[in-house]
């Protein structure tokens, strides 16, 4: 973490003060991004993950939320940024594409309309009949077929997958530098999912995008992710590249994830493997590690907070949350000759 | 298009045709109704009476009686018991005030409503939307009598700002007539103006939590834009459904008090006169004449709530 990225995020913190105290949603999150690079953000509901990702944009604002830290796009600090400033980068420098397209389009207004109020609220000198050529352009480019009729759909007229493309398009609509993509594929089948993925994937690298790829799905980072942070209860609990990740996990969480995921090169089990257990409550983290409840390999230095930090030797950007040493994870992540999380006694 | 129309005129025919016997049965039921002694006058004799009940057929039977009605109803020859004025003319004459009083109290109550309904929920929870919710709830409290009275007394009678009553066409004059219609449009639209402000709140506030509004948000659009285009534009839809229904019963009967406190002598008056007459003929016709709004602003609505809300648009672009 050199700090010359397009986007630096620093030790964000996301409080919301609710009835019951402060509820820490993002505790402590640090990143960078690169153009052209994809980042998978990785975690079960309520891990932080889409707060983290709406933080950057200053969608999380409200009275109640007390937000922290720091986060950079270029040189520009948007967390002290006011709403004018920030409406200029939002869609404009980055974009997001949200879960589930069947509600992220207003139903009122057509297709295209929304698209074209993206580019003009921005280009405020760009006119209808341009906006709106740009707008059938960018629908054709994102694989919408018949683009220059489907531009006057309403969005009840496309199908859960175009939806989804068609929200890929407004977000690119204005050439951003970081796209922000929050659970793109999770509310669409399989097929379409792979699609949309592909379709991802080309745009990224087509337009030199820097992409957060917002996801509880390893199967989707596998796809097209170049690096992984994994986030368990607001903190990240482990990063490192595809590789590292999948190869060589190192926190007894992602080996929970890992080893809950289907395999067809491998026999069906009878049940998938699953994390014993439900996350803790943000609102009285448990002290030290927040897995400490769930992980069967627990021991006395667990209630210590273990650092985020590179714990080998050969690999200086891939970091874990665990007290364990390298070879007792080595060890202890086999279960049934892969890697998994035992269940607990 | 063509078969919807047929459709709600169908409907439309059938709703008249169940009010006009409901109307019909219950003046028959009522007690002390019998419309030959009231013709006849105070001190009529036995034989006045009879032959008024022969002359006006009010010993045929009641299915006959009704079919008479209603055809003298729909060639515009009914004639009033009490005063035996030609009933289509004196709603045709009462029209105009009663139009006046109703769009302009509409109008009043759309724009204070919608304002004050936005407002409400931009600012919720501060100081201007607690206020604005002691005012509608006042609105939506008070009976239309009482904020007559008040009014009469405040501004007519103590500030002696606005007439006390009568009206004014508005051919003849129109300041005059404005002038005249001030405290009855308020009258009547207070409470609308409460009870759309409190809906379009509650509205737009679950509208704000819907993820197209923080898609709008997300693609860098203006506070306004977003509150305005994204949010009020589809919790309208709700606000024109009941605007269909409150319009159509306006006009169909629920400005009678406002009507008669303010001496305009509109078809709502002579609903009221008619009914401490228990004079059947203007009775049917008024409230034929009311339903009837009610059934068609109610068609109108849903014409507007498919142009609102295309999801539930009719014909080729819903294929």
């Amino acid at each position: 973490m050199n700090g010359s990225g397009l986007l630096t995020v620093r030790d964000l913190r996301v409080g919301f003060a609710t009835e019951g105290g402060i509820l820490q949603a993002v505790d402590g999150v640090s990143f960078d991004l690169a153009p052209g690079e994809v980042l998978a953000i990785v975690g079960e509901s309520g891990s932080g993950k889409s707060v983290t990702a709406q933080t950057l944009l200053g969608l999380t604002r409200s009275p109640n939320a007390r937000i922290e830290g720091s986060v950079r796009l270029r040189a520009a600090e948007l967390l002290e940024a006011d709403e004018a400033a920030l409406r200029k980068v939002r869609g404009e420098r980055m974009a997001m594409v949200f879960q589930d397209p069947m509600t992220s389009f207003n139903p009122v207004h057509r297709v295209g309309a929304q698209i074209v109020e993206a580019i003009q609220a921005h280009r405020g000198e760009v006119g209808k009949s341009e906006a709106r050529a740009r707008t059938v352009a960018l629908l054709d480019a994102v694989g919408i077929p018949e683009a220059e009729r489907r531009v006057d759909n309403y969005p009840h007229e496309f199908s859960g997958g175009m939806r989804q493309r068609a929200m890929i398009a407004m977000a690119l609509s204005l050439e951003p530098e970081v796209l922000i993509a929050d659970e793109p594929t999770t509310a669409l089948d399989v097929t379409i999912q792979a699609q949309i993925l592909r379709l991802l994937e080309r745009l990224t690298g087509e337009r030199n995008l820097a992409t957060i790829l917002i996801t509880h799905d390893l199967g989707v980072v596998a796809e097209i992710a170049d690096r992984v942070m994994v986030m368990y209860a607001g903190r990240v609990v482990e990063e490192g590249s595809l590789d590292e990740i999948f190869y060589d996990p190192q926190h007894p969480y992602t080996w929970g994830l890992l080893g809950s995921l289907t395999r067809l090169d491998r026999p069906r089990p009878e049940r998938l493997p699953q994390i014993g257990g439900a996350p803790p409550s943000l609102l009285t983290p448990p002290a030290g590690c927040a897995f400490r409840p769930r992980c069967p390999h627990e021991f006395p230095k667990c209630p210590q907070p273990p650092p985020l930090e590179a714990r080998l030797p050969d690999a200086p950007s891939h970091c874990d949350r665990c007290w364990l040493s390298p070879e007792q994870k080595r060890e202890k992540r086999q279960v049934a000759g892969q890697i998994g999380l035992e269940a607990p006694a | 298009m063509a078969r919807f129309v047929a459709r709600r005129l169908v409907g439309m025919a059938l709703v008249l045709f169940v009010v006009s016997l409901v109307v019909f049965a219950i003046f028959n039921l009522i007690p002390n109704s019998d419309p030959a002694q009231r013709l006849a006058g105070k001190n009529a004799t036995p034989v006045l009476v009879q032959s008024i009940t022969e002359e006006w057929g009010f010993d045929e039977p009641l299915p006959v009686q009704y079919g008479t009605m209603m055809k003298k109803i729909l060639s515009g020859d009914l004639i009033s018991y009490s005063e035996r004025l030609d009933v289509d003319d004196k709603i045709i004459e009462g029209i105009p005030a009663t139009f006046s009083l109703c769009i302009g109290a509409a109008v009043i109550w759309m724009s204070f409503g919608i304002l004050f309904g936005y407002l409400s929920a931009v600012k919720a929870g501060g100081w201007l939307d607690r206020m604005l919710t002691v005012g509608s709830v006042a609105g939506i409290s008070i009976p239309v009598f009482l904020i007559a009275a008040v009014f009469l007394y405040l501004f007519t009678f103590k500030l002696e700002l606005f007439p006390a009553s009568g009206y004014v066409p508005l051919l003849e004059d129109p300041i005059q007539w404005a002038y005249h219609l001030i405290l009855p449009w308020l009258t009547l639209a207070i409470l609308n103006i409460g009870f759309y402000s409190r809906v379009l709140r509650s509205n737009m506030l679950d509208a704000m939590r819907e993820d197209y509004v923080r898609t709008a948000r997300a693609k860098g659009l203006g506070e306004r834009r977003v509150l305005i285009r994204h949010v009020l534009r589809n919790s309208l839809i709700p606000i024109v459904t009941l605007f269909g229904l409150d319009f159509g019963g306006v006009i169909g009967g629920g400005a009678i008090i406002t009507e008669v406190i303010f001496g305009l002598n509109g078809v709502g008056q002579y609903a009221a006169e008619s009914i401490s007459n228990l004079d059947l003929p203007p009775l049917m016709a008024i409230t034929l004449f009311g339903a009837f709004f009610v059934v068609l602003f109610n068609t109108l609505t849903d014409v507007v709530y498919a142009y609102l809300d295309p999801r539930i648009r009719l014909g080729s672009s819903a294929r």
